[in-house]
């Protein structure tokens, strides 16, 4: 560790300060920085040459001078101290305990920013987690390992979805739960609190670590939080076997204060004032989540962010879509039908889905059911639309079918409130009584056999149970 | 002494370069991180790394292999995976474990492996540039050809039969001025293109097994093609199937910047795919180049050269070769990140203005071609590039761009998908110009109708589209994309349609639909043809096994004719 401290800032612009004087500074190396009244801020050095060395500060700038205050260059990249001590706990956005309990001492330190999985070292994720929503059970099915964003809007209820999958997620046919940990990036103290709450009453504390950066909270420290989340997520995975959920919320504001950097350099920006590299940024965060061949643990992300004015064209959903693996996208128009959750099952996409459902997995018509229950949705959604235009007198016995069916499907499939928890059976076995009025030629997505063995049998009660 | 001056990300810039040229490779600080010189201006440089740069420090040294990015090819490429510098990813695993280490080189060829070399010449013989001496068989699906390396000609002093690494030397040339050794194995910078003789006007379609590829947008051999489609509608499932079932010898697959977790589809896949015609795994004609988002920046841009000089050099050999880059949005995002950190000034959104330059010297190196090489031998390299436009807004940089220099255009569309309708390829704003010169082709092999089928089936989805505000069309267009344009690449029949089998499906569908419209203008409401058991018969085309479908194409056309008929007597009673 340097003993130099240097009192040579020539200038502070936005998070970043310019120390002068400093021969050589790594790339990536952690900084502390020292307040004239003796506060201690961190910082990470972004740009280094001889002579000179930028500084991102993580936290505000304010009090800092170009007199007065001195930066540490402390010899290391950044690190985060594991423990199994962590479960149970709450940190701030930087990693220091927000719980009165003690710091986090380990001998175990994992770099913050670690080289990517080798893609040859990686196992296919293929295990059916079963979150007990039919719009993702049966139509976009999240398998272990898997990173799946939900993509929201202002107003809408992904906090509460969230939860209700921390609180749901289960694979079935083992006894083994999953882990959370869960990243606060920028929202408020209402929304953290919400969340703290639903682990506290669902019992799921004890397992759950929480960093927590609100939006009171000093912007810069977001670039470290989901990064923070996930390198404990790993340690937790991959030397403790655990299955590790992460929920990432709001990537929107790491995005902001990725821009905020971008523009205190004065960078050429890309798309909307955004950084060019954002994609390969994102990927940082968003790839660190899967299996790994040999291991036994897991990491499976929830990422959330709100798009701003409802347009997933904007750069922040856009650059995630094509990072993840498919997206769970609500609807501000199923909302006010009082659809819960209000999830558009015809935007959202899971692209693992194929390897987690089927024979021995969930049950072999299930890729057919959710093709034909797609396919028809929209037909019926088509149908709606041309209702509004021409009566829905004026619609084709066909379409009419497929209308009531939509409807049907939004109310009795889609919607199933904050409580209620589905068996994979309960949602197909829906999916098939919402079908049950079309003939066999209209259900071109199903093999007339799967029709047969599941479709036209009467579902006893008994069985819905 | 060369040493780090500046660091700020993938960007490095380096004093004391005395006599370094332009794209030559260094070795950076402690680590010996590998990265390639972009500028340079007096002794100073400014160097691209392929590795991460966290930790390195002003003052470092920097060692100059004085060589341009360059790969070695031999026997042992196929059934590899590389990242975009070729280091193979599964010794890499070995060495480095389960994250990507830094700062390791390993060779890309197994150094120790034995192969049989087999001579075609013999001691004598009078040999020159591109003329094989010998092979080597590679995987039991590819023979790997041994030839005399570019500008060397002479008379063969030596040539030995038996088991030799990579390494050893099989056969001895004496030229006019020197002895050149020959070895299995050769290396190309990746930079610059293999060069050929000439190039050859493309006639043959490639293949894909995939309907509304080969029936109304096909690529030829030697073609190039992009596929361009926001995110979520199956670009990445259409390449794949590409790499799975094209009827190409060796194929590519450049993974460049996307999801880790679908290279490792292809991994756990491939190899237990069977190739249709040979039945051996895929895997035994695939090479791999995986540089992940994840993975370094500079490295993804090199990805893209890795693995076309690869395709190249089975061309080389008289293969048809296809290469599948996914995506090359990734590639052009690479380029803009490092001229950003260069503080170019900036094109279109932020790319540089090479942008354009750049991609259509990348699609310039495909094409069907008479290469080097005293036989008149014939090769070709399919190039098919995926591309991720924002907000699926095509009117984008990289969208045009690569436009303007691709002859087949696959627009694949959210819409469709969202239907799932798949493949998403949406039929009325694609295009191939390949079509009509494939004409002959189709005629010739697959039936003389072929032309005028496929012509009236595009009108009819031309038709459909213009009158679907208001109605739907009869049966008929909607059949044709249900039951033919619709493919599902997961299930194990429907995955892979052969040609003669899209023939045929295809005229059942449009003699349905004469027989469909000529009903209905004598009165039969379509409620009744709906309902016909033949109707039903043809949904059950795409799931039919390719060895049965002669049997149910005949119970289709006669239950079809015979209904109708019934019909047509029941209305005229």
């Amino acid at each position: 560790m340097s003993t130099i401290s240097f009192k040579t800032l020539s200038k502070i612009a936005g998070p970043l300060i310019f120390v002068e004087g400093v021969d050589n500074a790594a790339y990536g190396e952690m900084v502390e920085i020292k307040l004239e009244d003796g506060q201690r801020r961190e910082g990470q050095v972004l740009d280094t040459r001889k002579g000179l060395a930028v500084v991102q500060v993580f936290g505000p700038t304010l009090g800092l001078g170009t007199t007065g205050t001195s930066t540490r260059f402390l010899g290391h990249t950044a690190t985060l101290a594991v423990s199994d001590e962590m479960l149970g706990r709450v940190f701030d956005g930087l990693g220091n305990p927000r719980d009165n309990g003690p710091k986090i001492v380990s001998k175990q330190k994992f770099d913050l920013v670690g080289s990517g999985i080798n893609p040859y070292s990686r196992e296919q994720p293929s295990e059916f987690i079963q979150t007990g929503m039919s719009n993702i059970d049966g139509m976009n099915t999240l398998v272990r390992g898997q990173k799946l964003p939900i993509f929201s809007g202002a107003g809408l209820p992904h906090n509460m979805l969230a939860s209700q999958i921390a609180r749901q997620a289960k694979v079935r046919g083992t006894s083994e739960s999953f882990s959370v940990v869960f990243a606060a990036i920028g929202i408020t103290s209402e929304e953290a609190n919400f969340f703290v709450k639903q682990f506290e009453e669902s019992g799921a504390l004890g397992r759950t670590v929480l960093f927590l950066n609100l939006s009171s909270d000093p912007s810069m420290e977001r670039i470290l939080t989901p990064r923070l989340a996930l390198t404990t997520a790993e340690f937790l995975a991959y030397e403790r076997d655990m299955h590790v959920l992460v929920i990432l919320t709001d990537m929107t504001n790491y995005c902001e204060a990725l821009r905020e950097i971008a523009a205190a350099r004065e960078e050429v920006p890309g798309r909307r004032g955004y950084p060019g590299y954002m994609y390969t940024d994102l990927a940082s965060i968003y790839e660190r989540a899967g299996r790994i061949k040999g291991r036994k643990g897991s990491v499976t992300q929830i990422p959330i962010l709100t798009m701003p004015a409802d347009d997933i064209t904007h750069p922040i959903p856009d650059l995630t879509g094509y990072i993840t693996e498919g997206q769970i996208v609500l609807s501000r128009d199923l909302q006010r039908a009082d659809i819960h959750p209000p999830a558009d099952v015809l935007t959202s996409l899971s692209r693992l889905m194929n390897q987690g459902i089927g024979k021995g997995r969930t049950r072999e018509d299930h890729r057919s059911l959710a093709d034909q229950l797609y396919s028809t949705y929209a037909q019926g959604k088509d149908a709606r639309a041309l209702a509004a235009i021409v009566g829905e007198e004026a619609l084709s016995e066909l379409d009419r079918k497929f209308l009531r069916i939509a409807n049907n499907f939004e109310r009795k499939f889609v919607n199933q409130g904050f409580d209620e928890d589905r068996s994979i059976e309960e949602t197909l076995n829906i999916g098939w009584e919402l079908l049950a009025e079309l003939s066999d030629a209209d259900m071109k997505r199903i093999k007339p056999e799967l029709i047969e063995k599941y479709g036209r049998k009467k579902i006893s009660p008994k069985e819905v149970e | 002494m060369a040493v780090v001056a500046r660091i700020s990300g993938p960007v490095v810039v380096a004093t004391g370069l005395e006599g370094a040229q332009m794209y030559d490779v260094v070795r950076l600080g402690e680590m010996g991180l590998v990265g390639e010189i972009i500028r340079l201006e007096g002794d100073k440089g400014t160097i691209q790394v392929y590795e991460d740069t966290t930790g390195v420090r002003p003052g470092e040294k920097i060692v100059n292999t004085k060589r341009p990015l360059s790969i070695q090819l031999g026997p042992g490429l196929l059934t590899s995976i590389y990242d975009g510098i070729q280091r193979p990813l599964n010794i890499l695993r070995e060495e480095s474990g389960d994250f990507i280490g830094r700062g390791k080189i390993i060779p890309a060829l197994d150094q120790n492996k034995k192969w049989d070399f087999i001579p075609t010449s013999k001691k004598g013989d009078e040999v020159q540039q591109g003329q094989f001496i010998g092979e080597v068989q590679e995987t039991p699906l590819i023979k790997h050809k041994i030839m005399v390396p570019h500008s060397v000609k002479g008379q063969l002093e030596s040539i030995t039969e038996g088991k030799f690494n990579i390494n050893e030397i099989v056969a001895t040339v004496t030229t006019q001025s020197s002895k050149v050794e020959i070895g299995l194995s050769s290396w190309w910078t990746v930079r610059t293109p293999r060069p050929v003789l000439r190039k050859l006007p493309p006639e043959s379609p490639l293949l894909t097994g995939q309907r509304v590829l080969d029936t109304f947008f096909p690529v030829a051999k030697g073609g190039t093609a992009a596929i361009p489609g926001p995110f979520g509608s199956g670009k990445t499932v259409t390449q794949q199937q590409l790499a799975k079932w094209a009827d190409s010898e060796v194929i590519v697959y450049v993974g460049c910047g996307e999801r880790g977790n679908e290279m490792t589809e292809v991994l756990t896949t491939f190899p237990e795919l069977e190739d249709p015609k040979s039945k051996r795994p895929l895997m035994e004609r695939t090479m791999l180049v995986a540089n992940t988002s994840n993975m370094p920046v500079a490295a993804r841009e090199a990805s893209i050269y890795t693995g076309i000089t690869m395709g190249e050099y089975y061309r080389d050999m008289g293969y048809g070769v296809a290469l599948m880059a996914d995506s090359t949005s990734r590639w052009a995002e690479a380029l803009r990140e490092i001229s950003g950190r260069l503080e170019e000034m900036p094109g279109e959104e932020g790319y540089p203005a090479y942008l354009g330059r750049r991609l259509a010297e990348f699609y310039e190196r495909g094409g069907k071609a008479i290469v080097i090489s005293p036989e008149e031998r014939v090769g070709s390299l399919t190039l098919v590039g995926a591309v991720s436009p924002p907000g699926g807004d095509f009117s984008e940089p990289v969208s045009q761009n690569t436009l303007r220099v691709t002859r087949v255009f696959w627009a694949l569309d959210a819409s469709l998908a969202s239907r799932r309708h798949f493949p998403s390829i949406n039929w009325l704003t694609s295009y191939s110009l390949y079509a009509d010169d494939m004409g002959e082709w189709y005629s010739k092999e697959v039936s003389p109708d072929w032309i005028s089928l496929r012509k009236e089936a595009l009108e009819i989805l031309q038709r459909e589209s213009e009158l679907e505000e208001i109605v739907q069309l009869v049966g008929y267009a909607r059949s044709l994309r249900e039951d033919y344009l619709q493919q599902s690449a997961y299930d194990d029949v429907d995955t892979y349609t052969s040609i003669k089998k899209q023939f045929n499906m295809l005229s059942v569908i449009l003699e349905f639909g004469k027989l469909e419209a000529d009903a209905i203008k004598k009165g039969i409401r379509s409620s009744q043809i709906g309902g016909l058991e033949s109707r039903k018969l043809i949904s059950k085309m795409k799931w039919t096994p390719e060895n049965q479908i002669d049997k149910l194409l005949h119970e289709i056309r006669t239950s079809m004719r015979q209904e109708f008929e019934g019909l047509l007597i029941k209305v005229s009673q």
